[in-house]
C-alpha cells in the first residue's frame, strides 16, 4: 500500500482509536543527511503518526526564521531533491507503514521535472506533496502528473479562505487537507485554540477529507488543544528549533529533538476526541 | 528559444490566467490567494473607473510633475557618431525617478480598497522613497524591507524614507539584497493580509501585479510616442531601457509593442562579466523557473536553488525580471542585451561630462548599450533612451568603484 492508500489507511486507524495524529515536521538533510535520517528513522517510535518531510529551497517565502535557517543548514550541508529522495527510499528499507508527505517549492519540482519527480516519489515511497507556492490556480500540470502515481497532492487551507475559495481548494487533492491555523509564515504566531474547532469543522465539511492542523503549534498544551478538534496536530518550528538548539550547545541533535517530539505525542495521545468525522 | 509563433496583437496578454505565454500566473501561498483575486479585482473596476483615472492623472500632472521632457541629447549623439539619441526624462519627475508613476496609481487603488498600511520593497531605494512619499501624501503608515547591503550603499535614499515617515526594516538574510527585501515584504504580507497593501515596485510577482504596474508605467511610452513624433514627425527605430524587474523598460515599450519597425532593447546588468557568474543577468544568464509569485527567467543553480545576484546598481540587483520581458524575449519581440559594473560606471561619467545630467547607475546600464545601439540603427536613425532616474543617490557607490581601481 503506498500513497493516497498509505494516508487513508493511517487515518482510519486513528479514527478507529479514537484519537488525532500527530504529524512531525523536520527538513531533509538538516543539520546533515545522517542524522536527519537518524530523527526520521526515529520519529514514529517517538510518537509521530504521519511525517513531513520539507526539501530545502532558497527563498521559502512562507516560512518564518526556524524552518529558514533549517533550509540553510540543510542547503549548506548540501541536501537535494534526488537526496530528499533517497533519504525517504532509505527510511522506507524499514518502514512501510508511516505516510510521509513532503513539503517545499515550486521551482525545485519545475526544475526536476514534474513527471519525473511524480515517479519517482512514488517510487521510493512518497505519499503526499505539500507545495506551498503552487496554489489550485496553477496546479493543473503538478496533479496530472501526481494523478498517474497515487501520490496525493495536498491542499493548504487558511483563515482566509471562504467557503467558495474552500470548494476550489478541495477540487483534485486527496489524503488530507491542511488548515494553516494562522494568516502568517510558519514558526512566528501562536495557534488561536478556541477558535480553530470552528475552522476545523467547516473545512472538514468543504473537503470531505481529514484536516490536520499546523502552523503555530509550539507547546503540549497546544498540540492538546488542537487535537480535541482536528484530526492531525502538524508541529514543524519547535523541532526545527531543537537542532538549532542543540548545534548550538553542541549536543545531541537528535535526542533533544526525539524529546521534543514524545512530549507532543503523547500530549495529542492524551485526549479522546468527541469530533472527529472524516 | 525564438520557436513560438509571433504574436500580432501584444495589448491581448496577459491573459485571464495572468500569463504571458508560459509566464507569470500567481504561485503565491494559499492564504494569500484571496487577497491576490481581490487585487485584480479592484484593479480591473478602478482602471474602468474614469474618476480613478482623471485623479491619477491629475497627480501625475500636479504632483509627479508629468509630462517628463524629450530632450535630444546632441553632444551624446555626436560622440557616438550613428543615429539621434532622445533621452526620455524620467529623473526629472518628483523624487527622482519613474518609480513615482507606479507608486501614485497603486496608492489610490490601495484606498480605495480601504487598505490602512502599506510595505514595500526596495533596492536602490527609489521606490521606497516613492512609496513613502505617496504614503506621507495620504497619511498611510509605510513599512519598506531594504536588503542591509543596499541600506549601506544607498544610505542618501534610506535618510529620504526616514525624512518622509517611513519604517526602513533592514533584511540581513541571503544576501541581503533586492531578492530578499522581496521574500521579507511577502512574509509582512502574508501575516498582515487583513489591512496591509503590498505596493511592488516592479512589473514583477504574481498577476495581477505585472499587468498593473506596466499599465502605471506605460504613461512613459505614451509620451514618448506623442513628443517624438512631434519632433521627428515618426516613431523612432529603437528604444533602450535598462531592466531591474522591468518596470521602466516596458513602460516605455508597452505602446510600441505592436509597431514592428520599432526595436526594442532591454538592457540587463551583468555586473563583472557574464562568464563570472556575478552578474543579475536573468535572461542572458538564466532559465525558466518560480519566484515571487511568477513564472519567468532566473538566475538559479541545476537544481533549482535561486543564486544571488550581483550588480553595482542595486536596483537590478535581483535574480529575476518581470514575466512579460521573458515572454517578449521568447518570441523575439525585444532582445536583452546586457552591461557589466565598468561599462556602467562609464557611460554614467560620460552623460555627466557631455551632458550635464547624473543618471542613476541603473539608467547608465542602458547608456552603456548606445554606442552598439546607435551604430546599427545608423546616421538618419532615432534612438530613444529611457534615463529612469537621477544618481544623486549612487555617489557614494561611483566614488568608491573609482577609488577600487584607481
Ligand atoms: C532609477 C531606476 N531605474 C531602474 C530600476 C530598475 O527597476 P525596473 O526594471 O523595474 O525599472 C530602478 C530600481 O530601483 C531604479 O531605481
Amino acid at each position: 500500500m503506498a500513497g493516497a492508500g498509505r494516508l487513508q489507511a493511517r487515518f482510519a486507524a486513528l479514527k478507529a482509536e479514537g484519537r488525532a495524529a500527530f504529524v512531525a515536521y523536520i527538513m531533509a538533510g538538516d543539520p546533515d543527511t545522517e542524522t536527519a535520517l537518524e530523527i526520521l528513522s526515529a520519529l514514529p517510535a517517538a510518537g509521530a503518526d504521519l511525517i513531513e518531510l520539507g526539501f530545502p529551497f532558497s527563498d521559502p517565502m512562507a516560512e518564518g526564521p526556524p524552518i529558514q535557517r533549517s533550509a540553510q543548514r540543510a542547503l549548506a550541508a548540501g541536501m537535494t531533491l534526488n537526496g530528499v529522495l533517497e533519504t525517504v527510499r532509505r527510511f522506507r528499507e524499514r518502514d512501510q507503514t508511516t505516510p510521509i508527505v513532503l513539503m517545499g517549492y515550486m521551482n525545485l519540482l519545475l526544475t526536476y521535472g514534474l513527471v519525473a519527480f511524480a515517479a519517482d516519489a512514488a517510487e521510493v515511497g512518497v505519499d503526499g506533496l505539500i507545495v506551498v507556492d503552487c496554489p489550485p490556480e496553477e496546479a493543473d500540470p503538478l496533479a496530472d502528473a501526481l494523478d498517474r502515481t497515487g501520490v496525493a497532492l495536498i491542499r493548504l487551507a487558511t483563515p482566509t479562505s471562504d467557503d467558495a475559495r474552500l470548494a476550489v481548494i478541495a477540487r483534485r487533492t486527496a489524503g488530507f487537507i491542511y488548515y494553516v491555523s494562522v494568516a502568517g509564515v510558519t514558526g512566528v504566531k501562536a495557534v488561536d485554540t478556541a477558535g480553530v474547532g470552528l475552522a476545523v469543522e467547516r473545512v472538514r465539511k468543504a473537503a470531505g477529507l481529514p484536516v490536520a492542523v499546523g502552523f503555530g503549534i509550539r507547546t503540549p498544551e497546544q498540540a492538546a488543544a488542537v487535537a480535541r478538534v482536528a484530526d492531525a496536530v502538524v508541529v514543524g518550528s519547535a523541532l526545527v528549533d531543537e537542532i538549532a538548539a542543540g548545534l548550538a550547545a553542541n549536543e545531541n541533535v537528535t535526542s533533544r529533538v526525539l524529546e521534543t517530539a514524545r512530549r507532543l505525542a503523547q500530549a495529542v495521545r492524551s485526549v479522546g476526541q468527541a469530533t472527529v468525522q472524516a | 528559444m525564438n520557436a513560438l509563433p509571433t504574436p500580432n496583437d501584444y495589448s491581448a496578454y496577459p491573459d485571464r490566467a495572468g500569463r504571458f505565454g508560459d509566464y507569470g500566473g500567481r504561485y503565491v501561498p494559499e492564504t494569500l490567494m484571496p487577497l491576490v483575486l481581490q487585487l485584480e479585482e479592484s484593479y480591473e473596476a478602478a482602471k474602468a473607473d474614469p474618476a480613478f483615472r482623471a485623479e491619477l492623472a491629475s497627480d501625475l500632472t500636479h504632483y509627479a510633475g508629468r509630462p517628463s521632457p524629450l530632450y535630444f541629447a546632441q553632444r551624446l549623439t555626436e560622440h557616438f557618431g550613428g543615429a539621434k539619441i532622445y533621452l526620455k526624462r524620467e529623473e526629472l519627475n518628483h523624487t527622482g525617478s519613474h518609480k513615482i508613476n507606479n507608486c501614485l496609481g497603486q496608492i489610490l487603488l490601495a484606498r480605495r480598497m480601504g487598505k490602512t498600511r502599506i510595505i514595500a520593497e526596495t533596492g536602490a531605494g527609489q521606490h521606497g522613497v516613492a512609496t513613502a512619499t505617496v504614503c506621507a501624501r495620504v497619511g498611510l503608515p509605510c513599512v519598506v524591507y531594504m536588503g542591509a547591503v543596499d541600506v549601506e550603499r544607498q544610505a542618501p535614499n534610506v535618510l529620504r524614507m526616514n525624512l518622509l515617515g517611513a519604517e526602513v526594516r533592514p533584511v540581513t538574510s541571503g544576501a541581503a539584497t533586492l531578492k530578499d527585501a522581496m521574500n521579507e515584504a511577502l512574509r509582512d504580507w502574508v501575516t498582515n493580509v487583513h489591512d496591509t497593501y503590498y505596493l511592488i515596485g516592479s512589473a514583477a510577482g504574481p498577476h495581477p501585479y505585472p499587468a498593473m504596474v506596466r499599465d502605471f508605467q506605460a504613461v512613459i511610452g505614451e509620451e514618448t510616442r506623442a513628443q517624438v513624433l512631434d519632433a521627428e514627425g515618426r516613431l523612432p527605430d529603437a528604444l533602450v531601457a535598462c531592466v531591474g524587474g522591468g518596470s521602466n523598460a516596458i513602460g516605455l515599450f508597452h505602446n510600441f509593442l505592436n509597431d514592428a519597425n520599432v526595436r526594442l532593447y532591454g538592457v540587463e546588468a551583468s555586473g563583472r562579466g557574464l562568464d563570472t557568474g556575478e552578474h543579475a543577468a536573468a535572461i542572458n544568464g538564466g532559465r525558466p523557473g518560480v519566484l515571487h509569485g511568477n513564472k519567468t527567467y532566473l538566475l538559479q543553480d541545476r537544481e533549482g536553488q535561486i543564486t544571488e545576484a550581483h550588480s553595482i546598481s542595486a536596483g537590478l540587483d535581483y535574480p529575476g525580471i518581470g514575466p512579460e520581458h521573458a515572454f517578449l524575449h521568447d518570441v523575439g519581440r525585444a532582445t536583452y542585451l546586457s552591461a557589466t559594473d565598468d561599462e556602467a560606471i562609464e557611460a554614467f561619467q560620460l552623460l555627466a561630462r557631455l551632458e550635464g545630467i547624473i543618471p542613476a547607475l541603473e539608467s547608465a546600464h542602458a547608456l552603456a548599450r548606445l554606442a552598439d545601439v546607435t551604430r546599427d540603427v545608423g546616421k538618419g536613425g532615432i534612438v530613444v533612451v529611457n534615463l529612469s532616474g537621477r544618481g544623486d543617490k549612487d555617489l557614494a557607490a561611483v566614488a568608491e568603484h573609482l577609488a577600487r581601481r584607481a
